[in-house]
C-alpha cells in the first residue's frame, strides 16, 4: 500500500460535497447519541434509505459520520446526567458525572471529546498502515480465545476494580444470569421464565442501564435534598484551552487506552469491554486510585480513548473481511451491498477510491466532529443550570421513553423502575453496577463461546490451556481473579498494613 | 446497615437459588450435541449463592455501623420515586404523552413552585416535542391512550 492511495482518498473525502455530508452526519449523529434509546446502529439504520441515491463514497461518509457523532454524543449525557447514551459510555459516567456535580462539567466534556478524538485518530492511523496484517491475526481467534478474552475482562473487575471483590463477583454473576433469561437459541428451550410470558424476551441491557444508572442515580443524589449539587458551572470557551493544558499529563493513559481499544475493537461488542478495561487499568496504575469515581479527569480519559479506538477498529474487519465488528458496522455492511459493492478483501483492489475515500474520511470526519462538539461545550454545560423541579421530571420521562423504545414494550418501563430501585440499593451497599451491565451485554456471546469451545474439546476445560493464545489470556485472567486473595497475604509478608481501607469502587 | 447488607445477601441468595432450581430442571450436564441449557446458569447460580453466603459472613463479622437510610433522607427519595412510579402507572393507562404532561406539570408546581405559565408551557411543550421527534421524524411509536385515539393516532 502506498501513500498515493491515501492521497487519492483525501481528494475524495475533501471534496466540498463530502465535507458538507460529514457535517450533516455528525450533527445528526450527535443528536442520536444524546437521545437515550436511539444509538449508532438504529440511527444509521433509520437514515440508510436516504443514501440509496447518493454515490457510494458519499453514502458511506454520511453513515460513518453519524457513527462518529453518536460516539461523541454518548459522552454528553453520561457526563451531565449520569445517563449513558451508549453502552460504551457507561464507564465515562464514573468520573464524568461527579465532575459535573462539582461544577466541572465543561472540563469533563472537553476531556471526553479530546480523548475520543485521540483514540479514534490512533486507530485510524493503525487501520491505514496495518489493515491487512491485523485482519489476518483476528481471523485466528476461535471460540476458546474469545471466551478467554471475556474471562480476562471480568477478572479485571474482580482483581483490579477496588472495593469488595465478592460484591464485584456477585454483580457479574447476576448480570450473566439476567442475560440467560428467555429463549436459549442453541437448544430452543425457555430458561428462567418460570411460566411468565413477559420474561420470554429476556432483559435488554439498555433498559437495565437506564434504570440502574439513570433512575438509581437520581434517587441517590436527592438524599441530601431535592436539588442537583454543583450545577453552577463557570462556563466559557477558555475551559477548553485550560483543560487541554492538563491533558498531556495523562499521555500514558491515552496510549494504553488506545491500544486496549484497538485490540478489543475487532471483535463484536469490543468498545464496551475496552472502555471498562481501560478504566480499570488506569485506576490500577494511577498514583491516586482513591480519587477515581469521585471526579478524576483520568477516569474520563481512559474509557473514552479506549471506546473510540475500539469503535474505529470495529470498521477494520468490515472493510478487509466483510465481517462487521459492531452492530453499527453490520448495518453499514448492509448498505454496502445495497449500493452494489462486494464487501471483503477484493474491495481494496476493485474499489480503491471507495476504500481509501472511506479511510481518509475517518480522519476528516473525526477532526470535523471534535471541533463541532467542542464548540458546543458551553451550550451542553448550560443544560445543568435548569432548575431541579424541571430537569428531574424531564429526565425521568426521557428515561421512560428510552426504555420503551428499545422493544416497544411497556414491560420494559416497569423493568426500568425496578432496576432503578435495585441500582439505588446496590450503590448504597457498594455493589458495583458496571460489571452487572457488562455481563448482561456480553452474556449470550460469552455463553456461546464457552459452549462452542466445550463442543470443540468434547467437554474438556483443557481447551483453554492447550491453545497458545487462549492459554496466555486464561492464565492472566486467573491471575486477576486470585489477586484479591493473594494481595493481603503478600502485604502481611512484606509487613505492610493489610487492613488498608479499600476505596469505594465501581 | 448490617440489616440491609444481610437482607440484600439473603434476597440475592434466594434469586440465585431459583436460577439453580430451574437449571436443574433444564439439565446441567451434556446433552446430545453439547452442554445442556442449564449448564451455564447452574454454575453461575452456585457461584452466586456461595458469594452471597461469604458476603453475609463478612457483614456479620464486621459489626453494625451506620444507618442504611435515615428518615430525613427517605423523604426526598420517596418524593422522586413515588411520582416516577405514578408516571409509569399513568403511562400504562392513558399513554405516555398525556401522562408525561401531567407528571411534569404537577412536579414543577408541587416541588419547584414554578409559575403557572411556565408549568403550562413546559408541561405541554415537552410531550409535543417528544411527539415530533419520536413519532414523526424517527417513526418510533410511543404508548398512546384515549386522547391520541380521539385525535386519530
Amino acid at each position: 500500500m502506498g501513500f498515493e492511495n491515501l492521497f487519492l482518498g483525501f481528494q475524495v473525502a475533501l471534496s466540498p460535497f463530502n465535507i458538507f455530508i460529514a457535517v450533516v452526519g455528525i450533527a445528526l449523529g450527535t443528536i442520536i447519541g444524546v437521545l437515550p434509546g436511539l444509538g449508532g446502529a438504529n440511527g444509521v439504520a433509520i437514515l440508510l434509505p436516504l443514501t440509496f441515491t447518493m454515490p457510494p463514497t458519499s453514502a458511506i461518509i454520511l453513515l460513518t459520520s453519524i457513527y462518529w457523532g453518536a460516539l461523541f454524543g454518548g459522552a454528553i449525557t453520561s457526563v451531565l446526567f449520569n445517563i449513558p447514551g451508549e453502552p460504551w459510555s457507561v464507564a465515562t459516567t464514573f468520573d464524568g458525572y461527579p465532575m459535573a456535580k462539582q461544577g466541572q462539567g465543561g472540563q469533563a466534556l472537553t476531556a471526553a471529546f479530546t480523548s475520543s478524538f485521540v483514540g479514534a485518530w490512533f486507530s485510524i492511523v493503525l487501520i491505514t498502515f496495518f489493515a491487512p496484517v491485523l485482519a489476518e491475526i483476528a481471523l485466528k481467534f476461535g471460540p476458546p480465545e474469545f471466551f478467554a478474552i471475556q474471562l480476562l475482562t471480568f477478572s479485571s473487575f474482580v482483581g483490579l476494580g477496588g472495593g469488595n471483590p465478592l460484591k464485584s463477583l456477585v454483580s457479574i454473576l447476576f448480570g450473566f444470569m439476567l442475560a440467560s433469561v428467555g429463549l436459549d437459541i442453541v437448544t430452543g428451550q425457555l430458561r428462567l421464565t418460570f411460566g411468565f410470558v413477559d420474561l420470554m424476551k429476556g432483559f435488554n441491557f439498555i433498559v437495565a442501564v437506564i434504570g440502574l444508572f439513570g433512575v438509581g442515580e437520581i434517587l441517590l443524589s436527592v438524599e441530601e435534598g431535592l436539588r442537583f449539587q454543583g450545577a453552577r458551572a463557570g462556563m466559557n470557551t477558555r475551559v477548553v484551552l485550560d483543560t487541554w493544558k492538563i491533558l498531556p499529563r495523562y499521555y500514558r493513559t491515552f496510549v494504553r487506552g488506545s491500544f486496549i481499544g484497538f485490540w478489543m475493537g475487532f471483535k463484536p461488542g469490543g468498545a464496551t469491554p475496552a472502555s471498562f478495561m481501560s478504566y480499570a487499568f488506569a485506576k490500577r496504575f494511577s498514583r491516586h486510585p482513591e480519587r477515581f469515581g469521585k471526579g478524576e479527569i483520568e477516569g474520563i480519559v481512559a474509557p473514552e480513548t479506549a471506546a473510540h479506538s475500539a469503535g474505529v477498529a470495529a470498521m477494520l474487519p468490515m472493510i478487509t473481511l466483510g465481517i462487521p465488528g459492531s452492530p453499527t458496522a453490520a448495518v453499514m455492511l448492509g448498505g454496502l451491498i445495497i449500493w452494489g459493492l462486494q464487501p471483503g478483501p477484493m474491495l481494496f483492489k476493485e474499489q480503491p477510491e471507495f476504500v481509501w475515500g472511506l479511510i481518509a474520511s475517518m480522519y476528516t470526519g473525526n477532526v470535523i466532529g471534535v471541533l463541532m462538539v467542542l464548540a458546543c461545550v458551553p451550550f451542553f454545560a448550560a443544560i445543568l443550570r435548569i432548575p431541579f423541579a424541571i430537569l428531574t421530571p424531564v429526565i425521568v420521562v426521557v428515561c421512560a421513553i428510552g426504555a420503551y423504545a428499545v422493544n416497544n414494550a411497556m414491560i420494559d418501563v416497569w423493568y426500568m423502575l425496578i432496576f432503578g430501585v435495585v441500582g439505588y440499593v446496590f450503590k448504597k451497599l457498594d455493589y458495583p453496577l458496571a460489571p452487572l451491565v457488562l455481563a448482561l451485554v456480553l452474556g449470550d456471546l460469552a455463553e456461546n463461546a464457552l459452549r462452542q469451545s466445550l463442543i470443540m474439546s468434547q467437554g474438556s476445560l483443557g481447551i483453554f490451556f492447550t491453545r497458545p493464545i487462549a492459554a496466555v489470556i486464561t492464565a492472566l485472567a486467573i491471575f486477576f481473579f486470585v489477586l484479591p486473595l493473594v494481595t493481603p497475604w503478600w502485604r502481611t509478608r512484606r509487613g505492610a498494613a493489610a487492613t488498608a481501607a479499600t476505596p469505594r469502587g465501581h | 446497615m448490617r440489616a440491609a447488607e444481610l437482607t440484600t445477601a439473603f434476597v440475592l441468595f434466594g434469586l440465585a437459588g431459583l436460577v439453580v432450581a430451574d437449571a436443574l430442571r433444564l439439565g446441567i450436564g451434556w446433552s446430545t450435541d453439547g452442554p445442556a441449557s442449564g449448564f451455564f446458569p447452574f454454575w453461575l447460580g452456585v457461584a452466586a449463592m456461595a458469594a452471597c453466603v461469604a458476603i453475609a459472613a463478612q457483614a456479620l463479622r464486621r459489626g453494625d455501623h451506620g444507618t442504611f437510610l435515615t428518615r430525613a433522607q427517605a423523604a426526598p427519595v420517596l418524593k422522586v420515586l413515588v411520582p416516577a412510579a405514578g408516571l409509569v402507572v399513568a403511562t400504562q393507562v392513558i399513554g405516555l404523552y398525556v401522562a408525561s404532561a401531567v407528571y411534569i406539570g404537577l412536579y414543577m408546581r408541587w416541588i419547584g413552585r414554578h409559575a403557572w405559565w411556565l408549568v403550562l408551557v413546559l408541561g405541554a411543550g415537552m410531550p409535543l416535542v417528544t411527539f415530533l421527534i419520536f413519532e414523526r421524524w424517527f417513526l418510533v411509536p410511543l404508548p398512546k391512550g384515549p386522547l391520541e385515539a380521539w385525535l386519530g393516532y
